[in-house]
């Protein structure tokens, strides 16, 4: 396990000239797609940028703090009912992702200041009994959240800004750019906060939790900025994914989909920066693909994860780096 | 207060089926270390071989359950010994995501085998009828449940006191290392151990069938209320199954009574309040 994290994390975003040409061909890519894809291809791509976002918000505790969290889809719920009640009111579309954030954040301020009590099984089953509560308050609350039919005809509303500007967001493209836009700045800014002084207390609680609280680091305190940024990442993922779908319903609160963000960052690898995004890809155009071809998808995605969880440990980015790194010395 | 007290007598009977399945994960947690997120499914596995056994092929309904624990035995035997057996020392996330493939393979397994649809067994004829319990009638099969939980828990109490494969268990369980050094073979024992936790879940599921549905999404359903008793109890301690399964049991049978819309919250509520006050539980011991 040592050997993979210390090769994974020497090649993050960027910090070769191989690398920078590969990020910005994928962005441009990215920018570029609509030109010349269907609806549907570019629908994929947004649900795997709201899946990734989601990955980097477990792996900011997975893998750069070493907390399993089993409840991220509380706060990935959090931020598409309460996008999906805003714009249901009748703002427009930056009011509802912001305030979407904010009670996220607010959410995971309150229920990380007990989880960052725990670590390792403890802080798991904690936030799963967290994450459950909330599932439980989104298919009951019926005034509120619709109960089992969810949030239904969530608008695309406009992007507009002050009367100053108005873009429409009713055609798929133009949500695309938001949505990838987005999501790009996001993982930027996760990719500073990972490599400052914050993200290296974070890493230093995972190696040694003991050292970190020598120094006169409040090891709580880290932990619970840690997990609040990460509860932010997970509803801005949710705040994405409402209007994207125009419906919300309880099974975004679910375990089950707690364990997709699990498996796609494990399937990347936790330990490389760009693990996440592999994984996502993958995951969502696996289970994409096994889908249309078969009914017996869940068989197939099953054996997939085992093979993988038994003969990939650091991951595919963690596999790709060892091999790498045998084959140039 | 009749209400009550009945409804409270069917919270125990429910709880039995908890038990059983929180008895299980517990073993294999605090034997082997693993977090069996498929426990579930070996329980669904176990109600769909008993009904099979019992209602398709007309054997006894005493045979068919020991059929279908034979049947999941196999099952947990295989598990262990080609794939579970590699991940005990890998930190948790592994054994999450590999037991939740085994969910996914399981109940396309069973999609496959028996069916999408949702198949309500009969109950044997000898179990037909009902006893007055607050001048209400009780389901005589219900009884039996509740005496065959507390059967089984005297049972387990037994075999980890008074056995010497028990005290192996126990052994293997507080110190895996001084166990090995002593000559105890622990990779049989974990097998043993599994094999014993999945008939524990199969017991559980094969009982379910006359009360209850065969559905292909039951193992992935059962096992966050087994997680939460076992929470409440105390990872690895069968006692605080035992207690954690009559809590949450009888907790939520009133509350689907009295307050129906906030059962789930509070099974929650009452999961999360535990690990905050007491992490290891109310009869575990802190790792």
């Amino acid at each position: 396990m040592n050997s993979a994290r210390n090769i994974s994390t020497t090649l993050g975003l960027g910090n070769s000239k191989f690398g920078l040409i590969c990020l910005s061909s994928f962005i441009i890519f990215l920018l570029l797609l609509p030109l010349f894809s269907s609806d549907y291809l570019l629908y994929v791509v947004m649900r795997i940028a709201i899946l990734c976002l989601l990955s980097y918000s477990l792996n900011l505790l997975l893998g750069y703090t070493g907390l399993l969290s089993f409840g991220q889809a509380g706060f990935y719920a959090c931020g598409a009912y309460a996008c999906g009640k805003i714009l249901l009111g009748g703002a427009s579309l930056l009011p509802g992702i912001f305030i979407a954030m904010v009670v996220g954040g607010i959410v995971a301020i309150i229920l990380g200041y007990f989880c960052v009590r725990h670590t390792a099984i403890y802080f798991a089953m904690l936030t799963l009994a967290f994450g459950m509560m909330i599932f439980s308050l989104a298919e009951k609350w019926i005034k509120f959240t619709g109960g089992d039919d969810g949030l239904v005809g969530i608008p695309r509303a406009n992007l507009s800004f002050f009367h100053i500007f108005s873009v429409e967001m009713n055609k798929v493209p133009a949500y695309y750019y938001f949505v990838i836009i987005i999501s790009l700045v996001a993982i930027y800014l996760l990719y500073r906060i990972i490599h400052s002084p914050l993200g290296l207390i974070f890493q230093g609680i995972r190696d040694s939790e003991k050292r970190i609280a020598f120094i006169g680091i409040s090891v709580k305190k880290s932990r619970l900025a840690c997990f609040t940024i990460a509860g932010i990442y997970a509803s801005l993922a949710g705040a994405l994914f409402a209007p994207l779908e125009q419906t919300v319903t309880p099974t975004v609160a679910h375990w089950v989909t707690s364990m997709d963000p699990i498996i796609a960052t494990l399937l990347g690898g936790m330990y490389s920066f760009t693990g996440p995004v592999v994984g996502s890809v993958i995951y969502f155009l696996v289970k994409d693909i096994i889908v249309r071809i078969t009914m017996s998808w869940m068989l197939i995605l099953g054996i997939i994860i085992v093979i993988l969880v038994l003969a990939f440990r650091g991951g595919i980015m963690g596999f790709l780096h060892l091999w790498l790194f045998h084959r140039w010395k | 207060m009749s209400n009550f007290i009945f409804q409270a007598l069917n919270g125990i009977s429910s709880a039995m089926f908890l038990w059983l399945i929180a008895a299980g994960l517990t073993v294999a947690f605090g034997v082997c270390g693993i977090l069996n997120v498929a426990h579930g499914s070996l329980y669904m596995v176990g109600a769909y071989f008993a009904f099979t056994f019992f209602q398709m092929l007309g054997i006894n309904f005493w045979l068919s359950i020991i059929l279908a624990l034979i049947g999941v035995g196999i099952i947990g035997f295989l598990m262990e010994r080609f794939f579970f057996r590699r991940i005990y020392n890998q930190p948790i996330e592994f054994q999450l995501i590999l037991t939740f493939a085994f969910i996914l393979i399981f109940d396309n397994l069973t999609k496959i085998v028996w069916g999408t649809m949702l198949i309500i067994p009969n109950m044997p004829h000898f179990f037909q009828g009902a006893v007055s319990v607050v001048g209400r009638p009780f389901p005589i099969y219900n009884l039996f449940i509740i005496f065959a939980g507390i059967a089984v828990g005297v049972f387990l109490w037994a075999i980890l006191n008074k056995t010497w494969w028990g005290k192996k268990l126990k052994a293997a369980a507080s110190d895996r290392d001084m166990a090995n050094a002593i000559g105890i073979n622990i990779p049989i024992l974990f097998t043993m151990a599994f094999i014993f936790a999945a008939l524990l879940a199969a017991l559980g599921g094969a009982l379910s069938t006359p009360i209850r549905v065969c559905d292909s999404g039951v193992g992935g359903a059962v096992i966050i209320p087994a997680f939460v008793v076992t929470v409440i109890g105390g990872l690895g301690s069968l006692r605080g199954a035992f207690v954690g399964a009559l809590i949450i049991g009888v907790v939520s049978s009133i509350c689907t009574l009295y307050l129906p819309f906030i059962e789930l919250f509070v099974l929650y509520l009452i999961m999360a309040v535990v690990l905050i006050i007491r992490p290891q539980g109310i009869f575990g011991e802190k790792r």
